[in-house]
């Protein structure tokens, strides 16, 4: 029982670290099936941190936060659009810049509105997304076995983390059953035939870039908002990246991205609670061997050692109208 | 063989272009062109590589806009700024290299920009009927789920013309349809052509193969250096007269050769087989020999297999099937490697000069000594002697009279014959054995076009083997000892200049060999 | 790259470089002067902190020395056409080697732990970036990709090694012991000490010189050598290179073998030559910024130079200015980084198109 404890606890726990890499997952998806490469996704989410801190911080609600930091991740990733778009630039150069850019702005602009070292103030109330409980958890809770998977698995998480569900159903749906998804995805692979069947790539790209920026503004606000009671420096320690790798292993598809990423965010949970924990017959797991499974997972799929990650065929090469 | 297709009287012409020019900076790929194509009819347009028979359809569909002249679809005056208004004037396209999108099903590719609503599902099952109607129709049978990238070229080929029919096309242009056909899929699609005018669309077929215009069209129109040269009716002409008018009588470049006296076999091409990149054959099965102190002129329409064979001889790529001996050795065992072959005496004069034979980016100096700088006149051990190279070009420069004479500018400054000349003087000056040329004067002014012709001249008095790869008949006819000619991956014949001459050699381009014409 | 535009070369290396600084600078003081601050006089404090003082200089020079290493990595990687974004990663495992020679081998003479050490920094951040080139020669794994978790487990695995291994027990946050003295590179002020002069203490040592040699050598090995030659044509025109019978794969792994090492080398600066010890985090930041000073200086070892000078200033001005403005933190730095980055890299377009536009019309008015 104690065990079984302790695995809703991590489950739980798993849940909610994983939150905010799905929608930045889902956001490096939309990009790059659109033939966009992002690795500012990192960038992104911690500028969408602190902005939906700041305007939480100042208005005391939590949706205009949540709003706010939409802005600042769409504001950026118009930026790489720009760049990557418009400008036919280097497309892994200016996501490179985007994180710097944002890394470097947050803390200071932080630092200098609020004097903390960075920090926002704590948020509390109704300037936080608090967790939202399930009608009856309480007693469902005794019931052996199942109850603590509805009280704690279910039930539970902030609005947010449910909002991070019905992204993925969304952009499932939407990329496989839509006239916007099956331009989208056909641009990533051969923008010349999108280009000859008379639509514009110049428009999906962009309206790919902004989806991304919106779901980046999603994640970055849950870390600030809902994870996390207000806004740390570099508090995305590398989620974005993590995410990347996710959506590597995930084969730049909806569904497998979204269980990808509750396996980083599990392995993050399990790496926490097994600090210092003796494990019978192993002895002592190093939390930092858990802590790089993500990344060491996905450089074994890129090896092409379990099967072949193949990106979209057109990502990261600027369309010129070639006749 | 098709016949004419009684035309109802007053029926106004199904495409009329008159007075087309079309500029690209300072070459005119369409000097006046008028066209004019009855409904219901196959039309046939022929021309060499370069007549502007491409650029014309890409008018009529959009992709440009003519400078001067006017298009009249079905009698009326049409502007058709994209392919978005070709397409809503019932013009559809097949294009040689296929816009298809590989990962997607036939069906999703058939839809895409014609979804017929934001959720595809109801458009989808509207567009499973109209394919169901087209197969049952036209005989155009496909598995609407199957995944494109999977299908053979012949069925990608189907979907492509789908997508067009699906959409409303009345006129239907290919171009080059056959070029990735096997000859099984080639006969299916005249079939489906045939059938598609019989039931009133108007098919335009861009092609340079005589035998495929005698075999399906009704008419045929011939294109030669941007200008529109004759109408015909295909019952009324021959593949001979064809050829007559693509090729044209060109002036002979007077090159005064005297007479080759060849000596021993130097490369023995036996059984030659050569797949693409994506398993097209490319080169079927050839077989030729070189001998030393001759030019073996390669003529042929540009993509019919001789830039496989180039290089594929030089070890840039390896063939599937066969053999390639250098004075009896197998090159695949004693040579696999470029590196290898240079230093066997087999060098290579690219066909695609700034993309391949030089670097854009690199002073003269640098281009140089492109493919020979580890030699240890260049510089002792790891090290490269920039004054070495640079007085090396300097020499190179003086002998090959290359303009301007500066060796530190950057290649992309120099004209094409001056670059042309780069590469020239590097092959030259390493002695070779077996020279590979391949299109030694394209984009060569005629100064430095006779330069070209009397050193490769003077290479072959010296003994070298040359194959001499050429679109331009008279630098084949000028130069070559022996000409052999190649379409679709076969050679179609053996001549010499003496016994042969434009028509000829134009029908062996055309794949029209001895037999069939 | 996004598709040339013809610029005349002097231009593109010296004009296209400086009004990116300018752009970002301009971009960097609206930013000043939003969060209620002088950009005027930011930017005095930060100049008269970075060469205001001998100290200052000092300072600008040591962290400029940090910037010549990652610039170089990664201009030899772009003349190869590879991305090596690991700078941080393979500077890790730098310290990591450079530390496991120390740490074994410090009770010799220092004529031997030095060079030892210095070639096992060397050969501990080549083979970090040569297994992700590898990666994408024989399995094609993009990699940029595979470099960007090479980062993350480079962290990881030091960490662990500092908390389980190599760490020095007891103490409070993961760290080796202090090396011997004869495992120190000698502080330049000590150096010049023992001749007579006499210079203001600052971090700056050894390693300055080293990467000034290594600056040369690099310049000397993309235009001089045989190997460069090749390095250059892959990154050019990957069909002239199969044509001229160069091995792509080949070159692509000795390449980013080399850049692996010259990142490597920063670990020389800060490990040998500065803390003494194997520490975390001692590369953090450097990586990137390294792309940056290697698109200013245009990949070419004198441009880059003059790239980490500006930046190391920016760092030591940015510390001083900090001090006098508590508003405007280090973290400006990153800012303006991430701007020249931008500028001088990806939206170089702006710059270069209406500049190109400008020479285009002054030569037909001239002609």
């Amino acid at each position: 029982m104690e065990i079984y404890a302790t695995l809703i606890a991590i489950t739980e726990s798993g849940l909610r670290l994983s939150v905010p890499l799905i929608f930045a997952c889902l956001a490096g998806l939309w990009s790059e099936r659109s033939g966009v490469v992002d690795i500012g996704l990192e960038g992104k989410m911690l500028a969408a941190a602190f902005a939906a801190a700041a305007a939480a911080s100042a208005t005391n609600s939590a949706v205009i936060g949540l709003a706010a930091g939409i802005i600042a991740s769409v504001g950026f990733a118009l930026i790489h659009g720009f760049a990557a778009i418009s400008q036919r630039g280097n497309q892994i150069v200016s996501g490179v810049a985007i994180n710097m850019l944002a890394a470097g702005l947050t803390a200071l602009v932080g630092n200098a509105w609020y004097a903390q070292g960075g920090r926002t103030p704590p948020l509390e109330g109704d300037a936080r997304f608090q967790p939202l409980t399930w009608p009856g958890t309480e007693s469902i809770d005794q019931i052996p076995v199942i109850g603590p998977l509805y009280a704690h698995i279910l039930s539970g998480h902030s609005a947010l983390a449910y909002c991070a569900l019905i992204a993925t159903i969304l952009s499932g749906f939407v990329l496989a059953r839509t006239r916007f998804g099956l331009r989208l995805r056909a641009v990533g692979e051969n923008p010349a035939a999108v280009d000859t069947a008379g639509v514009s790539v110049t428009k999906l790209r962009y309206a790919a870039v902004i989806i991304a920026g919106v779901l980046c503004g999603f994640g970055g606000a849950y870390l600030s908002l809902g994870q996390a009671a207000g806004f740390l420096t570099n508090m995305t320690a590398g989620k974005g990246f993590i995410a990347l790798a996710a959506l590597i292993f995930a084969k730049w598809r909806a569904w497998p991205a979204f269980w990808t990423c509750l396996l980083f965010g599990l392995l993050d949970a399990v790496a926490i609670r097994l600090q210092g924990v003796v494990v019978p017959g192993i002895g002592q797991i190093p939390v930092q061997a858990i802590q790089a499974l993500p990344y060491l997972m996905t450089v074994v799929l890129l090896a092409g050692f379990i099967g072949k990650a193949i990106p979209p065929k057109a990502s990261g090469l600027p369309y010129v109208k070639e006749r | 063989m098709p016949g004419i297709r009684p035309e109802v009287a007053g029926q106004a012409p199904a495409i009329s272009l008159s007075g087309i020019d079309k500029r690209f900076g300072e070459v005119r790929a369409n000097k006046d062109v008028n066209l004019t194509v009855a409904r219901g009819s196959v039309h046939g347009i022929v021309g060499e590589n370069g007549a502007g028979k491409s650029t014309l359809m890409s008018i009529l569909y959009g992709f440009y806009e003519a400078d001067r002249g006017e298009i009249r679809i079905n009698g009326n005056l049409v502007r058709i700024r994209s392919p978005k208004e070709a397409i809503a004037n019932g013009i559809g396209m097949v294009h040689q290299h296929f816009m298809l999108v590989e990962p997607l099903s036939v069906i999703d590719n058939v839809m895409l920009g014609a979804e017929g609503g934001a959720m595809l599902a109801k458009g989808e099952a509207k567009m499973r009927a109209a394919l169901a109607k087209l197969s049952a129709d036209y005989g155009l049978a496909i598995d609407p789920d199957a995944i494109v990238g999977e299908l053979p070229v012949g069925l990608q080929q189907r979907v492509e013309i789908l997508k067009a029919l699906v959409r409303g096309a009345e006129i239907l242009i290919l171009d080059e349809p056959t070029a990735v056909l096997t000859p099984d899929e080639a006969e299916q699609l005249f079939a489906l052509l045939h059938a598609l005018a019989s039931q009133g669309k108007t098919i335009v077929l861009i092609t340079h193969k005589l035998h495929e215009i005698m075999a399906v069209t009704d008419h045929v129109s011939v294109m030669r250096r941007g200008e529109m040269v004759a109408t015909l009716e295909t019952a009324a002409t021959s593949p001979a007269e064809l050829a007559d008018r693509m090729v044209g009588r060109h002036v002979l470049l007077d090159v005064s050769k005297g007479t080759a006296h060849p000596g021993a076999v130097r490369l023995t091409v036996e059984n030659l087989v050569i797949r693409d990149a994506h398993g097209s054959l490319k080169v079927k099965n050839i077989n030729f020999s070189l001998r030393a102190g001759e030019i073996l002129g390669l003529a042929g329409v540009a993509g019919n297999g001789q830039s496989e064979l180039l290089e594929a001889l030089a070890g840039i790529i390896q063939p599937t099937l066969g053999r390639i001996l250098l004075d009896g050795d197998d090159l695949a065992l004693t040579a696999p490697t470029p590196a290898d072959r240079r230093t066997h005496g087999v060098l290579h004069i690219p066909e695609d000069r700034q993309r391949m034979g030089l670097v854009s980016a690199f002073s003269a100096a640098e281009s140089m000594i492109l493919g020979f700088q580890s030699e240890v006149g260049f510089g002792s051990g790891p090290m490269l002697s920039t004054e070495a190279v640079r007085a090396h070009t300097e020499t190179q420069m003086e002998a090959y009279d290359i303009r301007p004479r500066d060796p530190s500018l950057k290649t992309s400054k120099f004209s094409g014959g001056n670059q042309q000349k780069i590469v020239l003087a590097r092959e030259i000056e390493h002695h070779p054995k077996v020279l590979l040329v391949g299109q030694p004067t394209r984009g060569v002014d005629v100064g430095a076009i006779e330069f070209i012709h009397k050193r490769l001249i003077a290479l072959r008095d010296a003994g070298v083997a040359i194959l001499l790869v050429s679109v331009e008949l008279d630098e084949i006819m000028s130069l070559s000892d022996r000409i052999i000619v190649m379409c679709g991956g076969v050679i179609t014949g053996e001549r010499t200049p003496e016994t042969t001459n434009d028509r000829d050699l134009g029908l062996l381009m055309a794949g029209v060999t001895e037999r069939a014409a | 790259m996004s598709a040339p535009i013809e610029l005349p070369k002097w231009a593109d290396v010296s004009l296209v470089p400086v009004l990116a600084v300018i752009v970002a600078f301009l971009v960097a003081g609206l930013v000043v002067l939003g969060i209620g601050e002088s950009p005027v006089r930011a930017s005095i404090l930060l100049v008269q902190g970075a060469l205001g003082s001998g100290e200052g200089i000092g300072y600008t020079l040591y962290y400029a020395t940090n910037f010549i290493f990652t610039g170089l990595a990664v201009a030899v990687a772009f003349h190869a056409g590879l991305f090596n974004i690991g700078g941080e990663g393979q500077a890790t495992m730098g310290g990591l080697g450079a530390a496991l020679i120390c740490l074994k081998l410090d009770f010799l003479p220092w004529w031997i732990v030095l060079p030892l050490a210095i070639m096992g920094a060397m050969a501990f951040g080549a083979v970090w970036a040569f297994i992700p080139g590898w990666l994408q020669v024989k399995r094609g794994s993009h990699v940029v990709i595979t470099t960007i978790m090479f980062n993350f487990l480079a962290a990881t695995l030091v960490v662990y090694l500092l908390v389980n291994v190599i760490g020095k027990p007891g103490s409070m946050s993961p760290e080796t012991r202090v090396f011997e003295a004869s495992a120190h590179l000698p502080y330049l002020h000590e150096a010049l000490a023992a001749f007579g002069i006499t210079i203001p203490q600052s971090p700056l040592n050894l390693s300055f010189v080293i990467a000034l040699v290594a600056s040369f050598l690099v310049w000397l090995l993309i235009w001089h050598t045989k190997l460069g030659y090749a390095i250059r044509t892959v990154g050019h025109s990957p069909s002239a290179a199969t044509y001229a019978g160069i091995s792509i794969g080949k070159i692509t792994m000795i390449t980013m073998a080399i850049s692996g090492a010259l990142a490597g080398l920063l670990a020389v600066n800060e490990i040998l030559g500065v803390q003494g010890r194997l520490l975390l985090e001692f590369s953090s930041g450097y990586g990137f910024i390294g792309i940056a000073v290697a698109l200013m200086g245009r990949a070419h070892p004198l441009g880059i130079i003059l790239a980490a000078i500006l930046f190391g200033m920016l760092y030591q001005g940015g510390t001083e200015l900090s001090f006098e403005m508590p508003r405007v933190t280090r973290d400006m730095i990153v800012a303006i980084s991430g701007l020249v980055i931008l500028f001088a890299g990806a939206l170089d377009g702006l710059i270069r198109r209406p500049m190109a536009g400008a020479f285009a019309r002054l030569l037909k008015s001239e002609g």
